[in-house]
């Protein structure tokens, strides 16, 4: 029977199938962080159960990180990060913590290590494990009640979702990068259009996008309501993949290329749901209101309200409907999150910075998503540009993305930001967010107001 | 879990779309290791609003929550259903729930409703209007009940069951241990361990 990619990545992981009952699926990969699972090791010691599969788990410190040098200073904040090492350590549970070369943002380092591979399944306490989807893996975030369910079995017991093309017809425009095509796609669909859904994000435009363009659609696919989002693996999956760590070798590798070369939606499958997003029509994106299905092209305006929701969106924005986007100003910038904080971001990032200067009174944080990528950048002297533009370069961490740690906004400041969530107080409380892309973040620390690198 | 079979109470209406995790339970009350505790933090920027429904002293001691479509978007941060939970909330009732939260709610037994957006502004008017009106949710008849009201909901036979008998997933999933076993045995040997 025809079927499409996640029909037979949810097949493949079938631990039992029984009329009236959800799928018990098996999990492969199961990330965790000290936010979401201090209260399920604490469920296992309670019940008296161990981790089934300690090797399939693997824990990393990000969101309470902060990213200057020294230790936690906010005493909750260093409890919850002694509790996951504790954890770790009590249930022989690798953790890569502070101050480790393997340290970083959950979804950075599973990728990094190429312990995220196509066909797999992946779970972690974090809605944004969907980045892990740009492999061709079916990756979820889960809440801490499953968290513990996954530790304790290895499986979890799941309804099965429903599917959803989104065909990207024809190739992104010079200057237009995967994160204006995720937030295009979330304005269009909206927040809901994506609910109870596994999104499979096709066509040329994705086709034609790297690795690291590919997480940062996934990434958002829980902005738009999904549940995952994943995209069929091909060459550029297959390259990125060989030779890191945790890759298949030798045999091995040519066992699983084999494997992974059958992960693609058959040519007659049907899925439930199908959109047409054309890319010609896309330009760099941002978002005016507080949530990330409020969003424009930045050469546009303001839009008026249709609702009460952009109403109270607009005012909490402290925004006129009708005001040009370009001129609508900023006082920091955020580079950096799950979404944009790896190497290819970075990049694109400094090369609209480089020999330019940072605005006066804007404070702009370049965050690395995980130890490897600071390292990398540097050896590139990505960091000497960032510097000498007068931005500030930091450790790896989640950082401003959720205001969990010291960076954050004070209460009316305005960002524009990488990162996936511009709810409001997101960033800290009070705070305004605009979600953008690394080449716009860039452009508009040097304007100080939001701005397109063409505009400069 | 505490089973789930009916609850009458008094109802809130929150006239809002897209109440965000965040909106919930703030970052800040993330950094806890406990699972109580967190109704201090429920909605804590929109409580500073004297006007924000919640602190209206005619809804103190309800417990359905009536919102918006696409209430608890975001996050997975199963703190928000801990957050209602500690509030008093033992159902919330919305046209549409994003899908990890709906999940973590239905472990934690907080009765998630989904009903049209006419039947949920209905709802709305009517505890608007009497703040005091009793709302029953009736899990084993499948039905929202309030003055005027009688609305059919839909949720599948197996987590109302499983919701009625107030059974822990894990213990369930157990029963079935030598299925997993009999996966393990058959995964690829080049799968990747992190260790």
């Amino acid at each position: 029977m025809s079927q499409t990619l996640a029909e037979k990545v949810w097949a493949a992981h079938l631990v039992r199938s029984a009329a009236g009952e959800p799928d018990l699926l098996y999990i492969d990969l199961h990330l965790v962080h000290e936010v979401t699972s201090a209260q399920a090791f604490e469920g296992l010691r309670v019940a008296g159960r161990q981790v089934r599969r300690p090797e399939l788990t693997l824990a990393t410190e990000d969101h309470n990180v902060p990213t200057t040098p020294g230790p936690i200073v906010d005493l909750v904040s260093r409890t919850q990060v002694e509790t996951l090492r504790h954890n770790c350590e009590e249930f022989g549970v690798r953790l890569f913590p502070m101050g480790d070369d393997g340290q970083g943002i959950v979804h950075v380092i599973g990728p990094q290590l190429g312990l995220t591979q196509p066909g797999m399944t992946v779970v972690c306490g974090d809605s944004h494990t969907s980045t892990h989807g740009a492999f061709g893996a079916l990756a979820f975030g889960i809440g801490t009640s499953e968290v513990e369910h996954v530790l304790a079995t290895q499986s979890l017991p799941l309804q099965r979702p429903k599917t959803m093309a989104i065909e990207v017809t024809g190739a992104l425009p010079a200057g237009v990068t995967a994160k204006d095509l995720v937030l295009g796609i979330i304005t269009q669909i909206g927040t809901g259009g994506g609910q109870g859904h596994v999104i499979e994000y096709r066509g040329e435009a994705i086709r034609g996008l790297s690795m690291e363009g590919r997480m940062t659609v996934c990434n958002m696919s829980i902005e738009a309501g999904a549940r995952a989002g994943m995209i069929a693996p091909d060459a550029t999956t297959f390259d990125y993949l060989k030779g890191r760590p945790h890759a298949p070798q030798g045999a091995d590798w040519d066992a699983a290329v084999a494997y992974w070369q059958t992960l693609v939606t058959d040519d007659d499958a049907v899925f439930d749901k199908v959109v047409h997003v054309d890319a010609t029509a896309l330009s760099p994106w941002v978002t005016w209101g507080t949530n990330p299905g409020q969003g424009a092209p930045l050469s546009g305006r303001v839009p008026d309200p249709r609702d009460s929701s952009d109403e109270r969106a607009l005012a909490y924005m402290d925004l006129t409907p009708g005001t040009m986007l370009h001129d609508v100003a900023v006082d920091t910038v955020f580079i950096g999150s799950c979404t944009n904080g790896r190497l290819e971001d970075l990049r694109a990032a400094a090369d609209v910075l480089r020999g330019r200067q940072v605005a006066p009174g804007v404070r702009v944080l370049v965050v690395p998503g995980s130890v490897a990528v600071k390292h990398d950048a540097e050896a590139e002297g990505l960091h000497e540009v960032f510097e000498a533009a007068g931005a500030q370069w930091r450790g790896a961490g989640c950082s401003m993305c959720l205001g969990m740690n010291p960076d954050k906004l004070d209460p009316g400041q305005r960002s524009a930001s990488t990162s996936n969530r511009n709810f409001e107080g997101r960033q800290g409380p009070g705070g305004r967010t605009h979600l953008v892309s690394p080449p716009v973040a860039a452009a508009t620390a040097i304007t100080g107001r939001l701005t397109a690198p063409a505009d400069l | 879990m505490d089973p789930f079979t009916t609850h009458t109470g008094r109802a809130v209406p929150l006239r809002r779309s897209n109440v965000d995790t965040d909106q919930i339970i703030p970052a800040e009350y993330l950094k806890r290791v406990a699972r109580t505790g967190f109704a201090d933090g429920l909605f804590r920027a929109w409580r500073n609003d004297p006007a924000f429904v919640l602190n209206d002293p005619r809804y103190d001691g309800a417990t359905v929550l009536v919102a918006g479509p696409d209430f608890g978007t975001g996050s997975s941060r199963e703190h928000a259903v801990w957050a209602l939970q500690d509030y008093g909330f033992r159902a919330v009732v919305s046209p549409r729930f994003a899908d990890i939260f709906r999940g973590n709610a239905l472990k934690g037994g907080l009765l998630p409703v989904e009903l049209p957006d006419d039947v949920v502004a209905s709802l709305q008017d009517i505890v608007e209007a009497d703040p005091d009106a009793e709302v029953t949710v009736d899990l084993v008849d499948r039905v929202v009940r309030a003055p005027g009201l009688d609305a059919a909901f839909v949720i599948d036979d197996y987590t109302r069951w499983r919701l009625m008998e107030g059974l822990d997933d894990i213990g369930l999933t157990l029963r079935n241990a030598d299925d997993i076993t009999a996966y393990e045995s058959r995964r690829a040997n080049w799968m990747p361990v992190t260790n």
